[in-house]
């Protein structure tokens, strides 16, 4: 191996590769904006949306309201609802967006409150349509409030206390610290993120290095030069693992930044609690430092791949698929339950999303961590020497 | 000097099975001389001149180039060989001068005496008005010029061209011819490849006839005359080859 061979052939794919409008967006472009948009677009229009549906008064619809005048003069009193009268056609009406939920009192309503008998009301609404839900979840909180104030006056006439009915309480206390809690919630998708784009950064440059490089014919050129074809793939290789490594640092800084500015927007999430996206450094450096031989191991073997095609075209077309096969592990990660086990620690692209998320938590298990780096590097190094071998193969040098 | 020795290549083809590009193929090109490579398409040119540029490795035999092994030694073979065809293209991000550098870096040049050999191609091929302009930005004539001054950078004993004038327009063609006639004056051993009847007899100081792989006829061209008793070029070239081309048809 001749370093400085390897050098000047980095040298000018480098210098091609700025010049590249293609590569560039692939590999700054697209990582370093991936995150604000995501994050800051997706998540803040999300919650626009959601405070619009929250702010909405829900239009409901009262069904056989002869049989709790009680009920549905407490219900029309509320300004939290708007109360349109009766029509048959009310699942089309809640359908049709028209109404967003309805309620519908069963017969002797009020007279079973009187003697006990259980009855159900029931609550109409659109599954999956956020406004239709929040309407119903509106009802529900209601008629909640209505039953317990009938239990109430059951209570106080029987001159019994309310912890009757409740003779203890429970109230979870949660132990993680905040940062761990968003780490957890966003961790499942950080790692997943930053190993996909150090992929599309690796995937422009090694097709263009290899297949691109077929069709435009400066493969003969090159190769009819004294330069050794190992140095000439390492050359190439560096480049495309370059492009990786890149695309991988402008996410991960990106992603830090973005989470930086989110901390101060006071988000929340799911339960009303304030998210607190702040991620420590030491994560950050740790989710960059597993992604490396990932990088490695996509970079060499996208090349191999991209090699075999004739032109730029059917070099996508290639790796397209690949691509989905890398995502697969990656989307698995991010799936409820499933946890880093050795068995799995094997298990390449799957294995570092899983880290990450472990890390993205603060969680750092060290024999898992050096057991991912370790066989992610066997594997990356298996890929280059399978590039290394392909690019000796004159059948995919000059296949016509 | 280039000694071909029995040099053969056989491709496997899914379809038609294995395939004899090149046929036990000898010869030799002297110093200061231009072998021309005659022959149709398929013949088995383009193949045998990829295997002297040590692209191709050959499946039987061996080729000698100044004096190195294509097979034993490919690298030092290569340091020795400017190789020039229309598949050898330029990188079109490079500009011209970048790409030329590039070359002159890759054959060992060191800076100094690159610096040198490029601005005293540039100036002898007349390029300096396009050396900083992208590949991609230059005329067919001026990518020729590129191409040339390329496989000039290292300034190598031996040149192989291999049908270097395919689809050039008239002047850029003669550029090219121009070149290997320099080439040969200067003492370099030069193979070329054509299929161009007239290229051979303006150029070449030994003709090699190669048909389905095989080299059928070689000798300067007075010498082909006179064996096969034809004066007109292309009646000798159908001459040679129709032989075989009955016995293939049979």
């Amino acid at each position: 191996m001749n370093l400085n061979a390897v050098a000047i052939v980095y040298r000018k794919e480098f210098t091609e590769w700025v010049r590249d409008r293609r590569t560039l967006i692939s590999t700054v472009l697209v990582p370093l904006l991936i995150f604000p948009v995501m994050i800051v677009g997706i998540i803040a229009v999300g919650s626009v949306m959601v405070g619009k549906a929250e702010k909405e008064i829900p239009t409901i619809m009262i069904v056989d309201a002869e049989n709790s005048p009680d009920l549905v003069a407490k219900l029309e009193k509320l300004d939290e609802f708007k109360v349109v009268p009766y029509a048959p056609n009310y699942r089309d009406k809640i359908s049709d967006r028209e109404i967003r939920a309805a309620i519908e009192i069963p017969k002797d309503f009020q007279a079973s409150l009187q003697s006990g008998s259980l009855q159900t009301v029931k609550v109409y609404f659109y599954d999956g349509e956020l406004k239709s839900s929040l309407g119903a979840n509106r009802l529900e909180k209601f008629l909640k409030e209505y039953r317990e104030g009938i239990v109430k006056e059951r209570l106080a006439s029987k001159n019994l206390p309310a912890s009757v009915l409740t003779p203890f309480d429970v109230k979870q206390e949660n132990v993680a610290p905040p940062e761990k809690v968003s780490g957890a919630t966003i961790g499942t998708f950080v790692g997943y993120m930053v190993i996909i784009l150090s992929m599309t950064g690796a995937m422009y440059p090694a097709i263009d290095l290899t297949a691109g490089e077929k069709e435009r014919g400066t493969i003969e050129t090159v190769l009819s030069s004294p330069i050794s074809r190992l140095d000439l793939v390492l050359g190439k290789f560096l480049l495309v693992f370059s492009a990786s490594i890149v695309a991988a640092i402008l996410s991960v800084t990106s992603m830090g930044i973005s989470f930086a500015l989110l901390g101060r927007a006071h988000l929340t999430d799911s339960n009303g609690q304030a998210m607190q996206l702040h991620l420590g450094l030491l994560s950050i450096v740790f989710v960059f430092l597993m992604a490396l031989p990932l990088a490695f191991l996509f970079s060499a073997l996208l090349m191999t791949i991209a090699l075999f095609a004739k032109s730029y075209k059917e070099a996508q077309s290639y790796l397209t698929p690949i691509t989905f096969v890398a995502v697969i592990p990656a989307i698995a990660s991010v799936m409820p339950g499933v946890e880093l086990t050795p068995k799995l620690a094997l298990v390449p692209i799957l294995n570092t999303s899983l880290l990450c998320k472990e890390i993205m938590t603060g969680t750092y298990h060290w024999g898992s961590i050096a057991l991912i780096f370790a066989s992610t590097c066997v594997y990356a190094g298996a890929a280059l020497f399978l590039a290394f071998k392909t690019f000796q193969r004159e059948s995919v040098l000059f296949r016509s | 000097m280039i000694e071909a020795r029995g040099l053969s290549k056989r491709f496997h083809d899914k379809k038609r099975g294995e395939i004899r590009a090149v046929d036990h193929v000898s010869f030799r090109c002297e110093p200061g001389r231009i072998y021309g490579l005659l022959g149709a398409n398929g013949a088995g040119k383009t193949t045998t001149l990829r295997i002297l540029a040590t692209i191709l490795e050959p499946s039987d035999g061996t080729a000698l180039v100044c004096g190195h092994d294509v097979v034993e030694e490919p690298e030092k073979v290569r340091a020795n060989v400017g190789f020039l065809s229309t598949a050898t293209a330029l990188y079109p991000r490079l500009t011209a001068q970048e790409l030329v550098e590039y070359f002159g870096r890759l054959n060992g040049l060191d800076e100094a005496t690159l610096k040198k050999r490029v601005d005293d191609i540039f100036s002898r091929l007349d390029m300096d008005g396009f050396r900083e302009r992208r590949c991609d930005k230059l005329s067919t004539g001026m990518k020729q010029k590129t191409s040339i001054a390329r496989t000039l950078v290292h300034d190598p004993p031996v040149m192989i061209f291999d049908e270097p004038t395919l689809g050039l327009d008239i002047m850029t063609a003669r550029t090219i011819t121009t070149f290997i006639r320099e080439c040969r004056d200067r003492g370099k051993t030069v193979i070329f490849s054509t299929h161009i009847m007239s290229e051979v007899e303006k150029l070449c100081d030994v003709i090699g006839i190669i048909h389905d792989g095989k080299l059928l006829a070689e000798g300067t061209l007075a010498q082909l005359r006179e064996r096969h008793g034809e004066q007109d070029l292309e009646e000798l070239f159908v001459k040679v080859v129709s032989p075989l081309q009955s016995r293939v048809e049979v």
